[in-house]
């Protein structure tokens, strides 16, 4: 390994947003439902949330200014990683319950690991940030994990 | 269901031909404002891509749906885990692929592969859905 994440940029694991509690409504569901070019019912009359909703939901809501030229909102929970460019990410999603219209969830991130791989040109930094979205009685809801790639 | 679930089965595959309209309404419906995915002048001149990219997530919706079309009320999606590998474009017909790769008659788990192929033939997004049939009893 060539060393690219010191000892400081290891000290941010751990690091947490700030809760984000939302409502789930009827009229979101079936925005969603449709956009998606989903053919289910349930869905599309917003009875039921379907599995990725919470992508939607949770979806950082930030003022213009706070907007890159190219239109992305930063993420706050990062540091600053001495590579920059981003490359295919993954997502782990597991379901524990069913999302219905007026269910308030609560949504937190943490940000769980960071590591370097040697790629084929050069050296790759992962990093790990762990979703855990509750309702109002603490249950566990949905946990998903999101694993960046930097090169 | 059709078909019964069994290792190796396929499931219905599905066709994906979205136009910057859905794209459009995709990222409203999340708030995100990414330029390469509606300001084509931005997206082919200063990003240097062919066209409007289509949104990550958007493949990641498709992969699930194969699976939840088949299993209507019989089951639940209880996992999704997928990357996506390359961009794909507003233009293109992506189509959302599923097969059983495993299958416990007793409890009703299913592990399904799952994959969105591109004209080209390749897999953009590769995943895996867990899912789980209710008992009849249920």
């Amino acid at each position: 390994m060539t060393g690219l994440i010191s000892e400081e940029l290891l000290t941010n694991i751990g690091r947490q947003s700030k809760p984000q509690r939302e409502i789930v409504t009827r009229r979101d569901i079936r925005k969603y439902a449709v956009a998606t070019g989903n053919r289910q019912r349930k869905y599309l009359d917003g009875d039921i949330a379907p599995p990725m909703f919470h992508v939607p939901l949770f979806w950082d809501v930030v003022e213009l200014d706070q907007l890159t030229p190219d239109g992305v909102s930063i993420d706050t929970l990062l540091p600053k990683f001495p590579l920059e460019r981003a490359m295919a990410g993954g997502l782990d999603i597991e379901y524990l319950k069913p999302i219905r219209p007026g269910d308030w969830l609560t949504s937190r991130r943490t940000l769980t690991a960071i590591y370097e791989k040697a790629g084929r040109s050069g050296s790759l930094i992962f990093y790990e940030i762990i979703m855990d979205i509750r309702n109002d009685d603490e249950e566990l809801v949905i946990r998903e994990k999101t694993t960046r790639i930097l090169r | 269901m059709t078909p019964e679930p069994a290792v190796g089965v396929a499931l219905p595959e599905r066709q994906h031909t979205p136009d910057n309209v859905q794209l459009m309404l995709y990222n409203a419906s999340l708030w995100n404002g990414h330029r390469i995915h509606f300001d084509l002048p931005y997206a082919t001149e200063v990003e240097g891509y062919p066209g409007l990219v289509l949104a990550g997530p958007m493949l990641g919706d498709w992969l699930y749906q194969t699976v939840d079309e088949w299993l209507g009320d019989a089951g639940m999606i209880t996992s999704v885990s997928y990357s996506n590998r390359g961009a794909t474009y507003v233009g293109e017909t992506l189509t959302a692929t599923a097969s059983i790769t495993a299958y416990d008659a007793a409890s009703g788990v299913l592990e399904i592969d799952v994959g969105i192929r591109n004209e080209a033939g390749d897999i953009v997004a590769p995943g895996t859905i867990g899912a789980k049939l209710f008992a009849a009893a249920d």
